[in-house]
């Protein structure tokens, strides 16, 4: 039995029928990428994976069990970056990370909050309002979420949209490196990005 | 934790000083006309002053309810909130405690000088600070479910107004109750008890039916 | 007889079984209003104290009856809705919202009419009357957080968190509201008059408040039937329908 597996879901948005029928499952170190055109409904299936949305048919279920019975025990494995980054203006950089985590159930020290922020390349900037960086390193505050969350399943949202190349590659060996531990990726993304640990799905939404 | 929650929210109430002041000023500014509308009679202002001040309480806590949940679905915070391991009801017990600590308590703090303003007595105004601990955070946590069933709609603001001003009413009776009847030497204990009886009641049930109201709205 | 309850919890069969009950309901209120406002004009005797004025309690009282059974109605409706994901209960609950404003707002307006013959003002600030004002909004917060919501599954759902806070709300703010006018008591004209009635005139409300069921739940099928074409129009059936009515 795998860990994520999805059968048969279904989205509708008001009078439209995004998608139907959509299967997949996942396994311990496995990527599933999600491709499709605008408006084809990525990001809807990645909020049903999340368990914010319903899906109007069909079942997810981790290690098993329908998420929505699972709830909070679900909720702790997952980490859910979307389109909105969650980083709030009138905090510091270091402040936004550690209050996020916090909010995941993990507390974190300053120095290991520090450490990520270094990793993802804002060394300096920690202690600078959100509002005053730019679109790239609010984004990065955002993904330094993911060095220090130890979740097993990451759902990202075009992870890689206003990141520089630089930026790009750190996201690489971060994915690389979840994966080679037996996490699991489901993204979506326009760019390509090359994995190569683990093995890589691909999900094609029209 | 909800602890996090209410540390969180205090800060960015620091660093938003001005939202915090407009409320009150908007408290004291709506408390300050009456007089003017209905003339300088002291006798009346008097018996009119437990009313004036809860009805300004009313209407200042609800203009600041739209903050409560607004910025944090606009930046994606809401959403991390509902993947929260912890119990969302707890987490919204957080903010509405303190959305109270912001906007409810300087209200209580600042009512005994308007009520110097309609000459109450000593009694009076001891009776109108203890009726307005009481009320308040039952405000805000009424106050709470509608400003999550009206996120994100257009006009949320003047809808979260009819949506919870009626709800509101019970405690505006016994809030204003308790100073009439301390005034009448009646006591006020029993006004201010079922106000305790409804901060109770408004405590264990408005954060989960909050909690719902955000799934449904985040959908 | 075995009756397959569940066929008709689909929108399509309620739908056509909605469609057969209407002018049974319909028929069933005029005949009733008929007979019910004839008793009331005509049959019931003249009130000693109260004179002809008297007579608009055969509409009012009903009205008032109407206004509270109809919102926890549609508290219940929209309660199920929620907790089964039952799409027609929620369109019930959104049909029976308008109904129930109207018959709150007919229950204060005869009141008013009533008040200024029996009391020489319109308005008097009595708890009932106070209650019903209060009903009203919450009539009328229901129907605006809906009309404000554009997804039909997020209007059901929200209008039924407001509804059932609403429900759970009306005996505390009814309780409040009675209290606060008994420690009033000196400025208001109290309403407590029990007479012994005669019984035309028990027959006759009576009558009126049947037909007014009967108006309610016509009406109310009517309003759903056409929320479900509404929600339903991309679905075959409903195609057919417009193919045969062209």
């Amino acid at each position: 039995m795998s860990i994520l597996q999805g059968s048969n879901l279904e989205c509708v948005r008001g009078d439209r029928r995004l998608f139907r029928d959509i299967n997949f499952s996942l396994e311990a170190g496995e990527l599933l990428q999600v491709h499709g055109p605008n408006g084809s409904g990525k990001t809807s299936l990645l909020r049903m994976l999340c368990g914010l949305a319903t899906p109007a048919h069909g079942q997810i279920c981790w290690h098993g069990s329908d998420i929505r019975s699972l709830k909070g025990d679900y909720y702790g494995a997952i980490t859910y970056l979307g389109h909105l980054s969650g980083v709030k203006d009138d905090l510091t950089a270091i402040e936004n990370l550690r209050i996020s985590s916090a909010l995941a159930g993990v507390e974190i020290e300053a120095k290991k909050a520090h450490e990520a922020l270094q990793h993802m390349g804002l060394g300096g900037r920690e202690l600078l309002p959100a509002k005053v960086l730019s679109q790239g390193q609010r984004r990065r505050v955002a993904l330094a979420r993911l060095l220090v969350c130890g979740t097993a399943l990451w759902i990202l949202d075009e992870p890689l949209a206003a990141l520089d190349s630089a930026a790009v590659k750190l996201v690489q060996n971060l994915l690389e490196r979840h994966l080679g531990q037996g996490g699991m990726v489901v993204m979506t993304t326009h760019q390509e990005i090359d994995i190569t640990t683990g093995a890589t799905q691909r999900l094609q939404l029209t | 934790m909800s602890l996090w929650v209410i540390q969180r929210d205090l800060l960015l109430a620091i660093r938003r000083r001005a939202d915090v002041l407009t409320t009150l000023f908007f408290f004291i500014i709506v408390v300050s006309l009456f007089p003017l509308g209905v003339g300088p009679e002291i006798n009346i202002l008097r018996t009119m002053a437990p009313g004036v001040v809860w009805v300004a309480a009313l209407l200042a806590s609800m203009l600041s309810l739209g903050r409560m949940f607004s910025s944090d679905y606009l930046d994606g915070t809401l959403e991390q909130m509902l993947l929260s391991p912890q119990s969302l009801a707890m987490l919204v017990l957080g903010k509405a405690l303190a959305h109270w600590l912001v906007t409810g308590v300087p209200l209580v703090l600042m009512s005994p000088v308007l009520g110097i303003q309609y000459d109450l007595s000593a009694d009076a105004l001891l009776v109108l600070t203890a009726s307005l601990l009481l009320g308040t955070p039952v405000l805000s946590l009424i106050g709470a479910i509608g400003a999550a069933l009206t996120l994100g709609l257009r006009g949320g603001g003047v809808l979260v107004s009819l949506l919870v001003l009626p709800l509101y009413i019970p405690v505006l009776i016994f809030g204003a109750g308790a100073v009439e009847a301390s005034a009448a030497g009646l006591g006020a204990g029993a006004h201010l008890s079922l106000l305790g009886a409804f901060l109770l009641a408004s405590l264990v049930l408005a954060p989960w039916a909050t909690a719902v109201s955000l799934r449904i709205s985040m959908e | 007889m075995a009756i397959n309850w569940f066929k008709y919890s689909s929108p399509a069969s309620f739908y056509f079984l909605a469609g057969k009950m209407i002018p049974l309901f319909s028929i069933a209120a005029t005949i009733l209003f008929a007979a019910g406002l004839y008793i009331g004009f005509f049959v019931a005797p003249t009130d000693f104290q109260q004179g002809e004025a008297y007579r608009i309690i055969f509409i009012h009282v009903p009205a008032a009856w109407m206004s509270m059974f109809l919102y926890v109605m549609m508290a219940i409706w929209a309660g199920i809705g929620l907790a089964f994901n039952t799409r027609l209960s929620s369109m019930m609950a959104t049909a029976i919202a308008p109904t129930g404003a109207m018959f709150t707002f007919l229950a204060l307006w005869t009141g008013a009419l009533w008040g200024k013959p029996m009391w020489g003002t319109w308005w008097v600030w009595d708890a009932r009357l106070t209650s019903e004002l209060i009903l009203l909004f919450l009539y009328i917060g229901f129907m605006s957080l809906q009309a404000a919501i554009d997804d039909p599954r997020r209007a059901d759902k929200a209008g039924a968190v407001i509804a059932l806070v609403g429900v759970v709300n009306i005996p505390i703010i009814y309780f409040s509201v009675k209290w606060w006018n008994t420690l009033h008591q000196g400025a208001t004209v109290s309403v407590t008059q029990s007479p012994k009635m005669a019984t035309t005139m028990l027959t006759g409300m009576l009558i009126m408040s049947i037909a007014c069921w009967m108006y309610a739940i016509a009406v109310i099928l009517i309003r759903t039937r056409t929320i479900i074409l509404e929600r339903e129009r991309h679905t075959a059936w409903v195609g057919e329908l417009r193919g045969v009515a062209q």
